[in-house]
């Protein structure tokens, strides 16, 4: 046993640790113990559930496909190319990390609105987007995509620059480089940026009731009828609980080789 | 008219670079100087992956850099092949994948690409490997692939950074020698950066020492071998060099004491000797040597069969000694004994100017 040979763990240190892992847990194992077991299937069979349910998955997916698109030609330039206000774009990018998901929600609106900058001439057009499943999707790439740009920047800089240079000696043009070598050598960090997105989309609840409402079967996703059905039905709001909760361990599953096989490594 | 006429000028800390390089189709050239003097540099600006502020690279009479050129060529306009110390074969890719890289990449459809692959990687003597990724091939093979790749392209200019450094000594040998027969192949130009006087004496025709990103001294393997002008290069063939002022057979040595040679000489001298010349004593010797200094052991190395050992005083030098001496004298570092050479054992030649700024001219160097 190496863990101990500088002496035993002070009872300050071990007593708020153990705290630490008991006030994540509790939660977690009593949901468990409330769920009606018995009737969760049932339960789940539910057309609004199963709405709620489909449309959590799609939109997620969506956002996910959205943030692939846009994300990873921003996160190369991030991380390749030097261009004059780099390092604010990239500050810029990171602040809907840190907004409170409502003010998003408040923020899409003044800008998707029927008077804002991108809904008035939409709204000519003849499209409106508040309150549609479009919405839902936007808002999910708007929470989501800072954090699939920041993790593929993370991972393209931790990939050696040297095979970039190797490649454009060969004779490869930039996008050649980006396609055949870059992209596929950083292939583990996009995947783990996508299904941490896709993770965040499918959690979203400020942005999506502000921007996009709570309408069953067309913005009601998951975190929201859990929230609509606790006010009625709390055995309801357990068990759709507890399916996210699966869907969380299955993403940590995922992501377990690449952070935590690494820290182990 | 040289091929490749390179003044190439690198502002770069603690010292910019300035490095004047002409050559012809069949030159090896290879680079040689201690650590920080420039030679990746030089390397990296040549394949246009450093930017010059200015000076000019041109190659048959185009402008690759400098006036003439609207902007710098990127390297893929360059035309050129580079082997790097680490292999760097693209860890995704198989070894086929990886030669057929640069032919795909210069426009060449897939299946031409992989025969020409195929063919460059049974050259290199590793055609059963094409299937295999980088990581599963041994650090000889994965530089023979690499050098396949490079070759692969038709290079204009062969670019190598001490190819052979991180290979086992056995495994570099065999590559060195077949290193040699496919530049002679090559009919192109290649660039060597070595820390080898092995690579420098069987692979370059001619050799650019550098020196703090100024060339200290150019010549053919066999002139800087036997001449070398800087501290360096004497310690990488294995010499001692000393440097004084001559006068007469004397020579009063910058290190301080004196050297006495049999061959007269005014001024600013370079007198050398091999470190087989020298003999150790514990106590000062009296026999026929005219030469004896004392010293202290800074350092004992295994030499082939002998031992190296490293002395510091007013002649700081290395002497080969066999094993039995080395134990019979007790050398270890901190250890004081005398040292001694022959008159006789000793060659003198005068310090060249730096040449740094005069380009060099084809062979004639």
């Amino acid at each position: 046993m190496s863990r101990n040979r500088l002496g035993r763990p002070p009872a300050y240190l071990l007593l708020p640790a153990g705290l630490a892992v008991a006030l994540l847990l509790v939660p977690l194992a009593s949901l468990v113990a409330r769920a009606p077991f018995g009737s969760l299937l049932e339960r789940l069979a539910a057309p609004e559930v199963l709405d709620a349910l489909w449309l959590s998955l799609w939109t997620a997916t969506a956002a996910m496909l959205a943030s692939l698109v846009l994300g990873l030609p921003l996160a190369w330039l991030l991380a390749r190319v030097e261009f004059p206000g780099r390092s604010l774009v990239r500050t810029l990018v990171t602040v809907p990390l840190v907004l409170p998901p409502v003010v998003a929600g408040v923020a899409l609106l003044t800008a998707f609105g029927r008077t804002g900058v991108v809904g008035a001439p939409l709204r000519e057009l003849g499209v409106t987007i508040p309150f549609t499943s479009t919405a839902v999707v936007i808002a999910h790439t708007f929470v989501a995509l800072p954090f699939f740009v920041i993790s593929v920047e993370g991972a393209l800089r931790a990939t050696s620059q040297d095979y970039d240079e190797v490649a454009a000696v060969l004779g490869a043009r930039r996008g050649a480089i980006f396609r055949r070598v870059t992209v596929p050598l950083a292939a583990p960090g996009i995947a783990a940026g996508l299904v941490l997105g896709w993770a965040r989309s499918l959690g979203e609840f400020g942005a999506t009731i502000t921007f996009a409402g709570n309408y069953p079967g067309v913005t009601q996703t998951m975190p929201l009828a859990v929230y609509t059905l606790l006010q009625e039905d709390l055995e309801a709001a357990v068990a759709l609980s507890l399916v996210m909760l699966l869907v969380s361990v299955v993403v940590l599953a995922l992501l377990r080789e690449r952070w935590f096989g690494q820290a182990a490594r | 008219m040289s091929l490749l006429e390179a003044r190439v000028r690198v502002r770069r800390s603690p010292q910019s670079l300035e490095v004047d390089l002409d050559a012809d189709p069949g030159d090896v050239i290879a680079v040689i100087g201690p650590n920080g003097a420039g030679k990746s540099t030089l390397l990296r600006a040549l394949a246009g992956l450093e930017p010059m502020h200015q000076g000019t690279v041109r190659y048959d009479g185009r402008a690759w850099d400098g006036p003439g050129a609207a902007r710098p060529l990127t390297p893929q306009e360059r035309g050129i092949g580079m082997v790097f110390q680490q292999h760097l074969l693209f860890p995704h890719l198989t070894a086929l994948g990886n030669v057929a890289f640069g032919p795909r990449s210069r426009g060449a459809r897939r299946r031409e690409s992989e025969e020409r692959a195929r063919r460059w990687l049974t050259r290199l003597g590793v055609e059963d490997l094409a299937d295999r990724r980088p990581r599963e091939l041994s650090g000889g093979q994965a530089q023979r692939v690499a050098i396949a790749r490079a070759l692969a392209t038709d290079p204009a200019l062969l670019l190598l950074d001490e190819p052979l450094a991180a290979l086992d000594v056995g495994v570099a040998m065999a590559l060195r020698l077949e290193l040699a027969r496919h530049l002679a192949d090559f009919g192109g130009i290649g660039v060597l950066v070595t820390h080898d006087a092995l690579d420098t004496l069987t692979v370059a025709n001619r050799v650019v020492v550098l020196d703090q990103g100024r060339v200290a001294q150019v010549g053919t393997p066999d002139e800087v071998a036997q001449r070398p002008q800087t501290e360096h290069v004497a310690r990488l063939m294995g010499l001692n060099v000393l440097r004084g002022q001559g006068s007469g057979t004397a020579v009063a040595l910058d290190s301080g004491g004196t050297l006495v040679t049999t061959t007269p000489f005014e001024g600013r001298v370079n007198a050398c000797f091999s470190p087989a010349a020298v003999t150790l004593t514990l106590a000062e010797p009296t026999g026929s040597a005219r030469n004896r200094w004392p010293g202290t052991v800074t350092s004992v190395v295994p030499h082939g069969a002998a031992v190296r050992v490293h002395l510091a005083g007013p002649a700081p030098l290395i002497a080969d000694v066999t094993p039995g001496a080395a134990a019979e004298l007790g050398l270890a570092p901190g250890r004081s004994v005398w040292a001694a050479v022959k008159a006789t054992e000793v060659g003198v030649y005068g310090i060249a100017a730096p040449p740094a700024q005069a380009p060099l001219r084809s062979r004639y160097v």
